[in-house]
Parts: structure tokens; C-alpha cells; sequence
């Protein structure tokens, strides 16, 4: 979890260019860390690579929070 | 002859981040040592674009905004190349666009506006542009320019619907650009890449499904890279493809020749 956790930040504040405290599990990527539309689609395709694994769009849809990729990712790999 | 583009310069429109074709494109270039000149749409992508060319060889990169939905714009980007470098020796024009439900299920669904922005952006675009070159003088004899297009418009893609008829009409926009600019020794051309993950094609229903058919059923058995589209956009951008202009070349593993 942790581990996943951190991989996750890094992504997201090289992506959106926020600070590593304010990507709390509960942060919503659209309103708390200020993501475009276009970033989400970068943001899917850096953890696609990451994790090596193919989030589609319809999953993609449902995630909103921090929580929910770590949430989705540890889903996957399990 | 050779493929050394020392002392040339090159504009390359259309890098969005670092998976863009047009990357691909710029880092070939940069590697045979042409300088480079970026335009890039919208302030949204003007910090990619500056983050990525910082880290070419060359220092001296030109970095302008250049909105190719607007005649005024493009017109004023121009005349800012032709000021900052005065002449160019090639060009790569790497930018579509589709309304993103558009580029899935049905192309019976595509809307008369849904239509003509497709067309617009990615079929008009390069021919806007060619003019403001020509009115610039801004290239030289031996010039060389490169667009982007995709099997989806000589054939039937899945998903990719009205993409695909801007394909089609932009391929045939380099076949009569090629015989206008010909006369001044400038040649047109096209590459047609297999299917590459960048940001745009995120956007088309199904890309995933595309890349696994690329892997099973494509000659070489694999999918390309933006590098490979790179180096095959050099070929055309330097003398050794002198003689080659209205043509369209595939970079796709040879999967355009399948049949059944």
C-alpha cells in the first residue's frame, strides 16, 4: 500500500506540478489538485506505464480521489 | 548527399508532450544537427514544449504559439519565423483533431460541426500553413514538408470515423500541394505511422484492441515507435529523398499490406 502510495504521488506531482502534501488519498484530481482533462489522460497513460497494466476508459471514468488509483492498482495486482 | 541537417532549420508543429509523434520528429531532426523552431496551440502546452526542447543539444530552439484554426494567427507566426530565422528548410505539420465522441462507435453518428472542425484542423490546416510559407518566401528551394496522416483514411479503421475522411482529404491535399510547390522545387509528403500511444490517440475508442493486432498480425510482428517516424521524417526532410514528393509513406511494420 504504502509503496504503491508513493509511486503514485511522484507521478501525480510531476504530472500536475502540486506539492507532495496535497496529494491525500482523499484529494479529488479535478477540484483539490487542479487536473485538465488532458492531464487526467497523461496521468492514465504515466501509471499505465508505471504499473505496466491498461486502465480503460470506462474505469477511468471511475476514478475521482487519490485513494480510488491506489484503491484500482492494488486491485489489479492482487 | 547525406542525411546531416547541419545548418538547416526545421519548424515542427504539433508536440504536445513527450510521447508526441511530433517529439519523435524533432529529436531526429535535432540529432542530424538542425536547429529547430516549435510552434505549439495554446498555452496548455506551452510549458511541454519548453520543458522538452531544453533538453535537445542545441540550445537555440524558437518557441512560438501558432493557433492554426485562424488565418490571422497563422499569418502572424510566420512572419515571426521568417523574422527570427529568415528562411526554413523544412517543415513536419503533426496536428488532427476529432471530437472525441466522434471517434467512437458509428461514423453515421459524425455532425455536420463535428465535421467540418475534423476537416478543418487536420485537413485545412497544412494547406493554411503551405500558404503562409509561400507568402513568407520563408522556404528555401529543396525545401521539404512532412505531415502525419493514418490507414484509417485509405481504409476502414474501427472507431476512427471522421478522422478517417480528414485522413483521406489531407492525403490528397499533399498530392496537390506537391504539384503547386513542385514548381519551386519544394517537396510534399506524407507518413503514415502504425498506431503509437501518444495523448491523441488515447483519444479514439479501442486503441488498446489496435496495438494488440498491430502485435499479432503486423509483417514485422510489433508495433513502431515515434523514433522510427522520426528518422523516417528525417529521410524525407534531407536531400537524400530529393527526388520523392506527393507520396505516402507507411512506418507501420508493413501492416498496411495485410489481407485476410
Amino acid at each position: 500500500m504504502a509503496d504503491t502510495l508513493n509511486r503514485i504521488k511522484k507521478i501525480v506531482v510531476d504530472r500536475l506540478g502540486v506539492d507532495e502534501e496535497e496529494v491525500k488519498p482523499e484529494a479529488t484530481f479535478k477540484e483539490d489538485l487542479g487536473a485538465d482533462s488532458l492531464d487526467v489522460v497523461e496521468l492514465v497513460m504515466e501509471l499505465e506505464d508505471e504499473f505496466d497494466l491498461e486502465i480503460s476508459d470506462e474505469e477511468a471514468e471511475q476514478i475521482t480521489t487519490v485513494a480510488d488509483v491506489v484503491n484500482y492498482i492494488e486491485g489489479q495486482q492482487s | 548527399m547525406n542525411l546531416s541537417l547541419e545548418g538547416k532549420t526545421f519548424v515542427v508543429m504539433g508536440v504536445a508532450n513527450r510521447r508526441s509523434i511530433a517529439w519523435g520528429i524533432a529529436q531526429s531532426l535535432s540529432n542530424a544537427g538542425a536547429r529547430l523552431v516549435f510552434t505549439y496551440a495554446g498555452e496548455r502546452l506551452e510549458k511541454n514544449v519548453r520543458e522538452l526542447a531544453e533538453g535537445l543539444e542545441r540550445s537555440d530552439s524558437l518557441i512560438i504559439p501558432c493557433d492554426i484554426t485562424d488565418d490571422h494567427e497563422i499569418d502572424r507566426a510566420f512572419r515571426e519565423i521568417k523574422e527570427e530565422v529568415g528562411t526554413i528548410h523544412g517543415l513536419a505539420h503533426c496536428i488532427a483533431f476529432a471530437k472525441a465522441e466522434e471517434l467512437d462507435g458509428d461514423y453515421l453518428n459524425t455532425t455536420r460541426e463535428g465535421f467540418h472542425l475534423a476537416h478543418d484542423i487536420s485537413a485545412y490546416s497544412l494547406t493554411g500553413v503551405a500558404k503562409a510559407v509561400q507568402a513568407h518566401e520563408l522556404m528555401s528551394e529543396g525545401g521539404s514538408i512532412v505531415t502525419m496522416t493514418y490507414l484509417g483514411g485509405e481504409r476502414i479503421v474501427q472507431n476512427y470515423n471522421v478522422m478517417g475522411v480528414a485522413k483521406a482529404s489531407l492525403d490528397a491535399s499533399v498530392r496537390y500541394l506537391a504539384n503547386d510547390l513542385g514548381k519551386e522545387e519544394i517537396r510534399v509528403n506524407a507518413i503514415s505511422a502504425g498506431p503509437i500511444r501518444t495523448l491523441a490517440a488515447k483519444g479514439i475508442g479501442g486503441f488498446n484492441e489496435v496495438l494488440k493486432e498491430m502485435e499479432e498480425r503486423a509483417p514485422l510482428r510489433r508495433t513502431v515507435t515515434k523514433e522510427e517516424v522520426g528518422d523516417t521524417a528525417l529521410f524525407l526532410m534531407s536531400d537524400m529523398a530529393r527526388g520523392i514528393t506527393g507520396e505516402l509513406i507507411h512506418v507501420d511494420g508493413g501492416y498496411n499490406k495485410i489481407g485476410m
